[in-house]
């Protein structure tokens, strides 16, 4: 007990350092984007007009207050483009998670039910193409989706069509992207809850004469669901806020929210409104967000 | 009988979710040996396109920048993820944990464009100089989390009572932490550098945001170019960051395979 109490010390200074850390590039800068969603644009370097200096002291600071304005979140309601990239993230971050939770399934399921030996095996199998970029991944997709790509040379030469089908800059291009990329992200947390899960349990359902239908629906499924919700949110959240595969395989007619807040800040130059669609994208996401945080601390620092 | 249906199904799940995972890559891999110009005629093997990156000397500079902040970045990572790690594990209660952790936990899945624009709105207000350092600050800020939860959930997992066994037999904690529990970790901790370094070598948004002019990472400049049309040079580049990566991994588990033998002999001495 004695010696447990003693050790409990260095560990907690162990957390200065990052605590420090986190706190001032984490946290603070969330401060800069609400105060520069909260002033007026200008041209200049940097791109907007300072809402308050902290060294200018009270009578300044008054006077600061009666400058800040909602004028950027105010655009962001009333033009339709950002309106519509918003609901268009969601829309393809729920469509995109639902497909992710159907095809990951099968194979989370499978993989907890492989001899024990050969699932450290596939498991690794699954994270290797985590650990390759993201960017090739997606590059690679390219490669087989363009114009005279693979895929459309071999549909050709299997006379499925008649001629090249338009893969790219199509949302199916996009879906598959999607999927393709956050696949071991959902995989993972749902073997994780199917492997510790006790077959014996299936077995029982079975002889007392369940459907395998049944089985799943009623013993396998609710048993799992807090894998479903971990690979729920590890996926969707992201996905919201995407940018580089709804750029480089989508078409640009419609775009989604990392889209618009990327072309505000690096073509349009415009920081404040870039930081006004941030906050509200992270409004937006605060929900689960909170909710991905429990999960995390319930499963990492259960005792 | 029913058994045998169930599994037939499980391995066509597989096999076909494998193949999806790796063709696209193969497929990628194999290209980038293509001799011909037209990226999807296949004009036998070649090293040309190998070659042609050597001699592009502005990509080259990019790679540089981007291995000299990945094993930056990915080395402080691992110093204050680890730590956090220990402090979340066995720091018991101490003030403001619950936003420690939260501050932790919230990078993993927030979305890179908020993470990227918060930053270089702090540099700009810092007035920092933005290029090598700004980078590599905000690698490390993404990734410690990743480090964090690695390392996390290996100390969670371990037996408490080894460390406690070693303080009664006399050591401070500080000693029986670096005799015990650190060589016990010691894989955890080489596997959060890992996923650290190819996290940062990986990032397009957040490196877009924090870098300055004249300093691209390769990933911004193989985006450039990618944005312009599939060139077979990029798959070599790809498939040269793939070969990096796939080194990388087998190095750190030789390693840390290594590590962890030796912890278990230096265990009961």
């Amino acid at each position: 007990m004695s010696a447990r109490r003693i050790f409990v010390r260095p560990a907690r200074f162990s957390a200065i350092a990052p605590y420090i850390w986190m706190l001032l590039f984490f946290l603070v800068p969330f401060g800069f984007v609400a105060k520069i969603s909260l002033s007026q644009t200008a041209i200049a370097q940097p791109p907007y007009t300072p809402v308050f200096d902290l060294g200018a002291g009270g009578a300044t600071l008054k006077e600061a207050f009666a400058t800040l304005s909602l004028d950027n979140f105010r655009l962001l309601v009333s033009d339709n483009l950002y309106v519509f990239s918003y609901l268009r993230s969601l829309v393809v971050a729920l469509t995109a998670t639902a497909i992710l939770l159907l095809i990951g399934y099968p194979i989370a399921y499978g993989m907890a039910r492989l001899p024990k030996p050969w699932q450290a095996v596939v498991m690794m199998l699954v994270i290797v193409p985590f650990w390759t970029s993201f960017l090739i991944r997606i590059y690679a997709w390219i490669n087989i989706l363009q114009h005279d790509g693979l895929l459309n040379q071999i549909l050709l030469a299997l006379h499925l069509v008649s001629q090249p089908v338009v893969w790219l800059s199509t949302d199916t291009a996009m879906y598959l992207g999607i999927v393709y990329s956050y696949l071991p992200f959902m995989i993972l947390p749902l073997y994780a809850t199917l492997a510790k899960m006790e077959p014996a349990l299936e077995e029982a359902a079975s002889d007392l004469g369940a459907s395998p239908l049944h089985v799943f629906w009623l013993v396998t499924f609710p048993l799992s669901l807090p894998g479903v919700g971990a690979g729920v949110l590890l996926c969707f959240i992201p996905i919201v806020g995407e940018f580089v595969i709804p750029d480089l395989l989508a078409g640009s007619n419609s775009l989604m929210i990392g889209q618009t807040l990327w072309l505000e800040f690096f073509t349009n130059k415009d920081w404040p409104v870039a930081s006004a669609t941030a906050v509200v994208l992270l409004v937006l996401l605060l929900a689960p967000l909170l909710l991905y945080e429990r999960m995390q601390r319930r499963q990492l620092e259960a005792r | 009988m029913a058994r045998h249906k169930i599994s037939s199904f499980n391995a066509s799940s597989l096999a076909l979710g494998f193949a999806f995972l790796y063709l696209p890559i193969v497929i990628l891999v194999i290209y980038s040996f293509n001799a011909s110009r037209l990226v999807t005629v296949w004009g036998g093997w070649s090293l040309h396109w190998y070659r042609e990156f050597f001699n592009d000397s502005a990509m080259i500079e990019a790679a540089w920048m981007s291995l000299r902040v990945a094993v930056t970045s990915a080395s402080i990572a691992t110093l204050l993820g680890t730590f956090a790690a220990v402090a979340l594990t066995r720091g018991e209660n101490f003030f403001g944990r619950t936003l420690f952790s939260g501050m932790l936990y919230a990078p993993l899945v927030m979305p890179e464009v908020i993470t990227g624009l918060s930053l270089l709105l702090l540099f700009v207000a810092l007035n920092a100089e933005r290029g090598f350092w700004t980078v590599t600050v905000a690698h490390v800020t993404l990734t410690m989390c990743f480090v964090c939860v690695v390392v996390q959930s290996r100390l969670t997992s371990l037996d408490k009572s080894l460390e406690e066994a070693a303080m009664d037999l006399g050591c401070d904690p500080m000693r029986a932490f670096i005799a015990v529990t650190l060589p016990l970790i010691a894989p955890a901790i080489a596997a959060g550098w890992m996923l650290a370094f190819t996290l940062s070598l990986d990032d397009l948004v957040i490196a877009s945001f924090t870098t300055g002019p004249g300093s691209a990472t390769l990933p911004i400049r193989i985006y450039s170019e990618v944005r312009l049309g599939v060139k077979p040079e990029i798959n070599a580049i790809c498939t040269l960051v793939i070969g990096l990566i796939a080194a990388v991994i087998v190095v750190a588990s030789l390693a840390s395979k290594l590590s962890s033998t030796q912890g278990e002999s230096a265990a009961p001495a």
